[in-house]
């Protein structure tokens, strides 16, 4: 049975803030995400220019080649704000802690085969060097990005960034107990191996990109989706194969976590390759340079990390992600 | 194996540190090329302390257990129609105020630290400044959710964005943060972490937010509890910041002292909306303008610079004035929106005479002698049907960009306070010795200012008329005037039964 409360009725004067009633309506009240991201940036009478870049205002849609009628076409259809975001962040946390105590209190990383855990040191622990990368390359596209629903976006996925490359620094002590021999020894590779020496080379090259949607791509996009797919999803398997399955509780977070972050990065190339053929060109030219360099500069570690397969497992990772880019629009 | 313990200082580090590395293919300074042209000399980054310790596990888990706790609580004041509890409609006029000028500024910090996040050559100071950069995204997008159901029922909270970027009295808050953020990356964090946020933010958060428990206004109260654990983290990098400049080099003193000089000025002259605001929205107030500046200013933070002496930093220049001042910047702030109480986005009202009561014992030596006459005038002539709002626009300060409306009120307080200078070749013209210091300081910065009333004279204001100007904004009819003549008025007293009152106004 329910019992109706019965409550005094106000009538509201309006429904929502006038940008929103202005972008969709008043038929209806706008969601929480719509209230929180949209036009909060400002765009206008900016005071005074940057000294650290007189070329440009604060906000400027021109540090980037790309054009938009309106820079709010993109929306996250995950419906992050702040709220959404550490909610579902926290969630996840929870089930990480969870399998990380869960293998520790158990000592499972010491049962495993000295070849899984030679592996994970070669291969996985390095990714901590890159996830620290797209943690600053995401803040760049907050701090130079345009329009509050792409700059919240990216701020979100910087912090995701450095969430993980504490999570995989986690694996390495795990794996020492607690000593930091493979954190040094990855720090190392990363540094000075040859094999990792075309990602690092091409990760630092990203630092000093000046088109912040052109980052946006080079890191979001082909380097992610080169990567993720290959260690975080591939090189995994392989390794529960070989006996090494302990390090998927360890690893949930990132392949989850790329599933997620799939949706928003495929909304982004959708809404702006469809804006104009121009964009069109550009994005699918920034795919071309990126995703041909990046496997070239990945062909290596895959090597080292799926032996003689790497580069066809490589080579099917590649064709996936141009698919799957084909598919939102891009000529690639 | 037996795993070797880690204590939770240690185990921050390695999470924390050795990710980043020197860059070989691209040279450091091409990677952070923002860092030094200030003339700031850090000689080693791994000297910077983490003044607190959270890993992004545990910033996610503490940040969602308070953001569900807010939420539950925005939810419940909205489906009981929260805001006719409050103690008066016209309290309102703050949280106005707040959303189109605080608001704003948070989303500019948030701007400001995710550029500092990622620009900071020092890992630490990064990883510092990004939780702060998602903080003030916290910020700006909690306050816009707590103030949505106010939006609802109140006039003037339609457009807080637009109207930023454009009213009048809103490019003080605006070109403030603007000011920081077009600033390098030392002396942003100076400004916003130590100026604003360390020196001057209980100015800010006591007002509104005990101000806001004090008004029955449990949605912004408990925003306010809800953002506190994040400031008093905001607070700590502040001072931690300022010690770490200081202690890097010799040479950095005298930069961070004139930085402190200048935004301690900036960021004072914002919160003399503020100051309007506690005195005279406000229908309880928790404590004075007055009260708040000597506790908060001239005891704490007279403590806190006899403490940071130790390092050579002296209070900041100007701060007599400020103390000086303080009793008579809130009556003449809030004389200025009653006199052009036709062109704002919140409702004017003279105080009543209970509320002017209370601001004769809190301001002994000033309110009655100077500014009670003019509010009892102003009463008489709206009474009788005389008042009119002031005709002409208002010459504003070249640097604060506040009416030229502060006085003498160290030799007359009756005399305003006028300062110019001369700089190739055109007169700028300054409301204070403070805001005529910073623009000697930078004339090529603050000469480029957007005086809205410049912009409105030059006509790119929506037009030559106060309606078209107030249409350009986005004001809509109801949103300025007296409060006793408004529709907020009216609802209030319909929703408390005073059918008579809500049918003819006062």
């Amino acid at each position: 049975m329910s019992i109706e409360i019965s409550a005094k009725a106000i009538t509201p004067i309006r429904l929502s803030y006038g940008n929103l009633i202005e972008r969709f309506g008043d038929k209806r009240p706008p969601s929480r995400y719509q209230e929180a991201v949209y036009d909060v940036q400002p765009t206008a009478h900016f005071h005074y220019r940057p000294l650290w870049d007189k070329e440009h205002e604060i906000y400027d849609t021109s540090r980037t080649a790309i054009v938009m009628e309106d820079w709010y076409s993109f929306a996250d259809p995950r419906q992050y704000y702040y709220g959404t975001y550490t909610i579902a962040r926290s969630k996840q946390q929870e089930v990480a802690e969870h399998n990380y105590s869960f293998v520790e209190k158990r000592a499972l990383l010491d049962d495993l085969p000295e070849e899984v855990r030679q592996s994970v040191r070669d291969i996985l622990i390095p990714l901590r060097h890159i996830e620290w990368g797209a943690n600053m390359n995401n803040c760049q596209i907050d701090a130079m990005g345009y329009g509050t629903t792409i700059c919240s976006v990216a701020m979100f996925n910087a912090m995701d960034r450095l969430g993980m490359a504490q999570y995989i620094s986690r694996i390495g002590l795990l794996l020492d107990g607690n000593e930091t021999t493979s954190l040094d020894a990855a720090k190392k590779d990363w540094m000075e191996a040859p094999e990792w020496q075309g990602l690092r080379h091409a990760v630092e090259d990203m630092f000093v990109l000046e088109d912040w949607f052109e980052l946006m791509v080079a890191q979001n996009i082909a380097l992610d989706g080169l990567l993720f797919p290959l260690f975080w999803d591939r090189f995994e398997r392989k390794l529960s194969e070989n006996g090494g399955g302990t390090i998927a509780m360890l690893t949930e977070f990132m392949s989850d976590w790329y599933k997620e972050t799939v949706r928003w990065t495929n909304a982004l190339v959708k809404v702006t390759a469809a804006e104009s053929t121009a964009n069109n060109e550009l994005l699918s030219e920034w795919v071309q340079k990126w995703v041909t360099r990046l496997s070239e500069a990945i062909a290596p570690v895959a090597t080292k990390a799926f032996g003689p397969d790497g580069v066809s497992e490589l080579n099917e990772v590649k064709e996936e992600l141009l698919a799957r880019l084909g598919k939102q629009g891009l000529s690639v | 194996m037996a795993a070797k313990k880690l204590n939770l200082r240690k185990r921050y580090e390695l999470l924390t540190r050795g990710m980043g590395w020197e860059t070989s293919y691209q040279k450091m300074d091409d990677v952070f090329p923002y860092d030094t042209f200030e003339g700031i000399k850090i000689t080693d980054w791994d000297k910077w302390e983490d003044p607190f310790r959270l890993t992004m596990d545990a910033y996610w888990k503490f940040q969602a257990e308070k953001e569900k706790k807010l939420y539950a609580i925005i939810d419940s004041f909205a489906q009981n129609n929260g805001q006719t509890n409050l103690a008066d409609a016209s309290y309102l006029s703050a949280i106005k105020l707040f959303i189109t000028g605080v608001t704003p500024l948070e989303y500019a910090a948030h701007h400001g630290f995710s550029h500092l996040g990622r620009h900071f050559r020092g890992e630490g100071a990064r990883i510092a400044c990004q939780m702060q950069a998602i903080d003030e995204l916290r910020h700006a997008q909690t306050q816009i959710h707590t103030i949505s159901h106010y939006n609802k029922h109140f006039t003037g909270l339609h457009n807080p964005f637009h109207q930023s970027d454009r009213v009048w009295y809103l490019s003080v808050p605006k070109s403030f943060g603007e000011d920081a953020l077009t600033a390098g990356p030392f002396e942003f964090i100076t400004s916003i972490s130590f100026a604003f946020e360390y020196v001057l933010t209980n100015l800010l958060f006591v007002p509104f937010m005990s101000g806001a428990a004090y008004n029955g206004d449990m949605a912004t109260t408990t925003f306010g509890f809800s953002a506190q654990s994040d400031e008093s983290r905001h607070m700590t990098l502040g001072l931690e910041i300022i010690k770490f400049m200081v202690e890097q080099h010799e040479d950095n003193l005298p930069i961070i002292q004139r930085w402190i000089d200048k935004h301690f000025w900036r960021a004072y002259r914002v919160l003399a909306l503020v100051s309007a605001m506690q005195d005279y929205m406000l229908t309880n107030t928790p404590m004075s303008w007055k009260e708040a500046w000597d506790i908060y200013f001239v005891e704490n933070g007279g403590a806190l610079f006899e403490d940071l002496g130790r390092y050579g930093l002296k209070m900041p220049k100007h701060h007599e004035l400020a103390t000086a001042e303080a009793e008579h910047l809130s009556h003449q702030v809030w004389s200025v929106f009653c006199a052009l109480g036709n062109a704002t986005g919140f409702h004017t009202f003279e105080p009543s005479e209970e509320k002017m009561a209370w601001l004769s014992e809190k301001y002994p030596n000033t309110f009655d002698k100077y500014y009670r006459p003019r509010f009892e005038l102003w009463k008489r002539q709206k009474a009788e049907g005389t008042f009119e709002y002031l005709a002409s626009l208002p010459q504003l300060c070249q640097v604060c960009q506040i009416p030229m409306i502060f006085t003498e009120v160290e030799t007359d307080p009756m005399q305003i306070s006028f300062r110019n200078t001369k700089y190739k070749g055109d007169n700028y013209h300054f409301c204070s010795d403070g805001c005529k210091d910073v623009f000697e300081n930078e004339p090529e910065k603050y000469v480029q200012a957007w005086l809205p009333v410049h912009q409105i004279f030059q006509g790119n204001c929506g037009g030559a008329t106060v309606p078209e100007v107030l249409e350009w904004y986005k004001f809509q009819p109801e949103d300025g005037g007296d409060y006793f003549d408004s529709l907020d008025y009216r609802r209030w007293q319909e929703w408390h039964g005073n059918a008579e009152a809500a049918k003819t106004g006062s």
